[in-house]
Order: structure tokens, then C-alpha cells, then sequence
């Protein structure tokens, strides 16, 4: 009786307020780094030798470097060359480059299977190299690379915890301070694990419905079976 | 513009893949409303000098010219060239992603500029002359090859080009699903429709043809009218390779 008290007067209410930061991370880092991410890969497929060399550099940076030592370079260590970020800020800058770099890997590879002959077809009908990347094979690409990009949403939702070492209160900063403060470290991190869920099935669930929306005959199958079997 | 006047002119093409010489110097005019043949070998090079009239592979010596105007050379200009330069490719090449409505009209929108609305319509047109307006909402996963390719050839069509170029527009295809083809592309050739075609149907060629041009080794070796052909001595070589591919059909 006393816990489930606790949980609606107490936790709950702290525990929403971090949510809601959560949220606003995932929101916000998601589409940049979604764009962030099909500029690489374009830049990496079609780009100029230099640009390509670049932008391997700039993702292979990125995956080498552990998301933490990142975060704490934007935070702590920008402002002693003048760049003062909030902790919301550098953690968004973090993360953004962070999914960017990998959700590049999977247009990437998702642009690389799309025929060949897609391009071939429309530069015959006078589309630019561009025009073609833009209406052709990324329209193609994406639907292929959607599964690889909603596992990058998901481990995002999960990584923006890291927010909470720049001092960013978010779910489970949120968690952490009740848990300190009431001393119910048991019950506050499985409610936190629980909202965390939450958030991951019900992108699970979108992810499978846009897959259906954008599925296209004899291209994309493998939304429809797996929302099938739900 | 004058009868005579060429709508297409092919000088001197020369492309080479590293060491491997494929065009040796092709040279051809095209009149208005021609239908001309191009056979020959695998491997001699058709595909590559319809490529090069488009700049989709760019030759290394020569020049096309499209009504006067050099199509080689042109720099950006050559995206306004290709709208004039219909291509239809043995394996369709539809945009996988779109209905064969969106196959048409996609290009009439975005790099004609055309209302959306007038596009609609003008695609739905060019779909019922090749008879595929009924599929117009199908994806081409959805199409036998016969309809593929009728909806690519409505696709070149859409742009109203000056001349279409046809890479072996029915190899791929069943000899049931060829005939479909075939039909549609000899209505455009009685409607006056420049086309240049390789093929290796030879009735097709016999029956359509203004001039049929016989390739081998990079270069056009035989060329002349489809009677010429049938009962010159001119066409000799043209005879044995013929001789030889219905020879193995037969068997
Ligand atoms: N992009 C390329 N890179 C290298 N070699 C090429 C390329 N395109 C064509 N070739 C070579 O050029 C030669 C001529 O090819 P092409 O496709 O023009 O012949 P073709 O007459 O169309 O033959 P087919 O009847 O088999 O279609 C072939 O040996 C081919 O391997
Ligand atoms: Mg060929």
C-alpha cells in the first residue's frame, strides 16, 4: 500500500518531468541526425574524393570514439576554447553526431542495393545526378534502410541517459534522485526500466506501421509479414 | 525545317574502355520519322554507341549533333538533351518504387516543371497508347515484362523526344510478350516516331526498318534498306550472322 503511495504521489511525478526531457532529446536529436546521416551517405557515395575522405574520417571518428568521452568533451571541454554549451545542448550535439554516423552506415549500405540501373534510367530522362539521389534512390534506399534506422531510434532513446552525467535531469537522472533521496533504488528503477519500455514498444509499433505505409510491392515485403504476425 | 533536313547526326564516335577499343569510328544521319535497325554481334559495341548518343557513357572522339545542335560537349545542357533523347533498356529499368503512372509522369513534374494535374493526364495518355492505362496504379514488381516495358516506352514517350534510342527492348522478353512490343513499337514508327533500335529480331527489322545497319568489330560494316538486304551482295556478312542466329533458333 505504502509503495504503490509512493510510486503515484512521488516517483511518478518526478519520474514524468524527466520523460518529458527524454522525449524532448529524442525528438529533437532524431530528425537532425536522420538528415545528418543521409548527407554523409550521399557525400560518401557520390561525393568527391576529398568529400568521401572526409566524411570517412568524420564517421570513423564518431564510432571510435566511446558516446561518454564525447559528451564530455562538448560540455567540458569546448568552453576552454570559448564554446559554452548547456548540457541539453552538447548532449543533443552528442547524440545527433552519434546517430548521424550510424544511421549513415545504413543508407549507406541501402543505397548500395539499389540497381543500378535506377540511376542509368533517370539521367536518361534528363535528371540530374542529384535530382536522381533525391527522387530515385533515396525514396528506395530508406525503405530498405528502415529497419537498421529504427534500431539506431531505439538505442538512442536508451543512450540519452548518458544526458544525466552533463547534469541533464531526464528519465533516469529523474529516477536516480528519488531513489537517493527515499532510498527505494528497487521499485525506482524498475518503474524507470518499465516507462523506457514503454517508449521502445511503442516505436517498435510505429516503426512497423510506417513500414506497412511505405511498403511497396515486390520491394519492401518485410514490414507487412512482421506486423502479420503481431 | 526542311525534309531532308537530319534530326540526328552521329560522327566519328570513338569509345574505348581501358585497352579494350569498342567504337571505332561510327558515323550516321537520321532523318525525320526513321526507323533504323542496328544488328550485329554481341560485344561490338551497340549498346555502348546508343550510350554515347545520350552521353551516358561519354565517347572519346566524335560528335552527335541533335538538330543542329552538338549534344557532346555540352556541359550541363545535356539534361535538356535528354529530355529530347528517349531511352528504352532491355531490362525496363522502371523506378521500382513508383506505380507506372508515377514511372511517367515523375519526370514530366520534376524536370519539365509540368502541373501536376497536366502531367496525370499526359501520362495517362501515353499509358493508353501502349495500352497500360488499366495498370496505371500497379507497381512494376506487379507487371509481366511485356507490360514493363510497354509502360517504359510510355515513359519515353511522355517527354514527346525528338527520337527514342532502344537497347534490345525485347531480349528479355518471352516470344509471346515480345510480340506485345513489338506491335507498340511498330505503331510508333508508322506514326512517325525517329527511332534508333537495336534488336535481334530480324522480321521485326525486315518489316519496320527504313535502314538496317550491321555492326561488327566497333564499326557499322553493312548498311542499306531492307530489300538491299535481302537480295544484295553487299549484305554478306550481315547474311551469315543472320544465317547463324536463326540457324540456332531453329535447331
Ligand atoms: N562500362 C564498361 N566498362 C568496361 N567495359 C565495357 C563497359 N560497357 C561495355 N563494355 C565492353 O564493351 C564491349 C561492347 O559492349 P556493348 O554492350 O556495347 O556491346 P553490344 O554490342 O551491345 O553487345 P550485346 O549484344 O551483348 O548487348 C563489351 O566487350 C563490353 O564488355
Ligand atoms: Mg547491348
Amino acid at each position: 500500500m505504502e509503495t504503490i503511495q509512493f510510486i503515484s504521489t512521488i516517483l511518478m511525478p518526478a519520474l514524468l518531468e524527466g520523460l518529458v526531457i527524454t522525449i524532448e532529446l529524442v525528438l529533437i536529436t532524431a530528425p537532425i541526425g536522420f538528415l545528418l546521416g543521409i548527407l554523409l551517405a550521399v557525400e560518401r557515395v557520390y561525393g568527391s574524393r576529398p568529400v568521401v575522405l572526409l566524411c570517412k574520417i568524420v564517421v570513423g571518428f564518431i564510432k571510435g570514439t566511446p558516446l561518454l568521452l564525447m559528451l564530455f568533451i562538448l560540455y567540458f571541454g569546448l568552453p576552454s576554447i570559448g564554446i559554452v554549451l548547456s548540457g541539453f545542448s552538447a548532449s543533443v550535439v552528442g547524440f545527433v553526431m552519434c546517430n548521424g554516423a550510424y544511421s549513415s552506415e545504413y543508407i549507406r549500405g541501402a543505397m548500395g542495393s539499389v540497381k543500378e540501373g535506377q540511376m542509368i534510367a533517370a539521367q536518361a530522362l534528363g535528371m540530374t545526378r542529384m535530382q536522381a539521389v533525391r527522387l530515385i534512390i533515396l525514396p528506395q534506399a530508406l525503405r530498405r534502410a528502415i529497419p537498421g534506422l529504427s534500431n539506431e531510434f531505439i538505442y538512442l532513446i536508451k543512450y540519452s541517459s548518458l544526458a544525466y552525467m552533463l547534469t541533464v535531469i531526464e528519465l533516469t537522472g529523474a529516477g536516480k534522485l528519488v531513489a537517493t533521496k527515499y532510498f527505494t533504488y528497487t521499485e525506482t528503477f524498475i518503474v524507470v526500466g518499465m516507462l523506457y519500455l514503454v517508449l521502445v514498444t511503442i516505436t517498435t509499433i510505429a516503426v512497423m506501421l510506417l513500414e506497412r505505409k511505405l511498403a511497396v510491392p515486390g520491394m519492401t515485403t518485410a514490414g507487412r509479414s512482421a506486423l502479420d504476425i503481431l | 525545317m526542311a525534309d531532308e533536313e537530319y534530326i540526328l547526326r552521329v560522327e566519328n564516335i570513338h569509345k574505348s574502355f581501358g585497352e579494350l577499343e569498342v567504337l571505332r569510328g561510327v558515323t550516321f544521319d537520321v532523318k525525320k520519322g526513321e526507323t533504323i535497325c542496328f544488328i550485329g554481334p554481341s560485344g561490338t559495341g551497340k549498346s555502348t554507341l546508343l550510350r554515347c548518343i545520350n552521353q551516358l557513357n561519354k565517347p572519346d572522339d566524335g560528335h552527335v549533333w541533335l538538330h543542329g545542335e552538338e549534344v557532346t560537349n555540352s556541359g550541363n545542357r545535356i539534361n535538356y538533351f535528354r529530355q529530347r533523347i528517349g531511352m528504352v533498356f532491355q531490362n525496363f529499368f522502371l523506378f521500382d518504387h513508383l506505380t507506372a503512372l508515377k514511372n511517367v509522369e515523375i519526370a514530366l513534374i520534376k524536370v519539365r516543371g509540368m502541373d501536376p494535374k497536366e502531367a496525370r493526364e499526359k501520362a495517362l495518355y501515353e499509358l493508353r497508347q501502349v495500352g497500360m492505362e488499366k495498370w496505371a496504379e500497379h507497381y512494376p514488381a506487379e507487371l509481366s515484362g511485356g507490360q514493363a516495358q510497354r509502360v517504359s516506352i510510355a515513359r519515353a514517350l511522355a517527354m514527346d523526344p525528338d527520337v527514342i534510342l532502344f537497347d534490345e527492348p525485347t531480349s528479355a522478353l518471352d516470344p509471346e510478350l515480345t510480340r506485345e512490343v513489338l506491335e507498340v513499337m511498330k505503331l510508333l514508327a508508322e506514326q512517325g516516331m525517329t527511332m534508333l533500335v537495336v534488336t535481334h529480331e530480324m522480321g521485326f527489322a525486315c518489316s519496320v526498318a527504313t535502314r538496317i545497319m550491321f555492326m561488327e568489330h566497333g564499326i557499322i560494316q553493312e548498311q542499306g534498306s531492307p530489300d538491299q538486304m535481302m537480295s544484295d551482295q553487299t549484305f554478306e556478312r550481315c547474311k551469315n550472322f543472320i544465317g547463324k542466329v536463326t540457324g540456332y533458333g531453329t535447331d
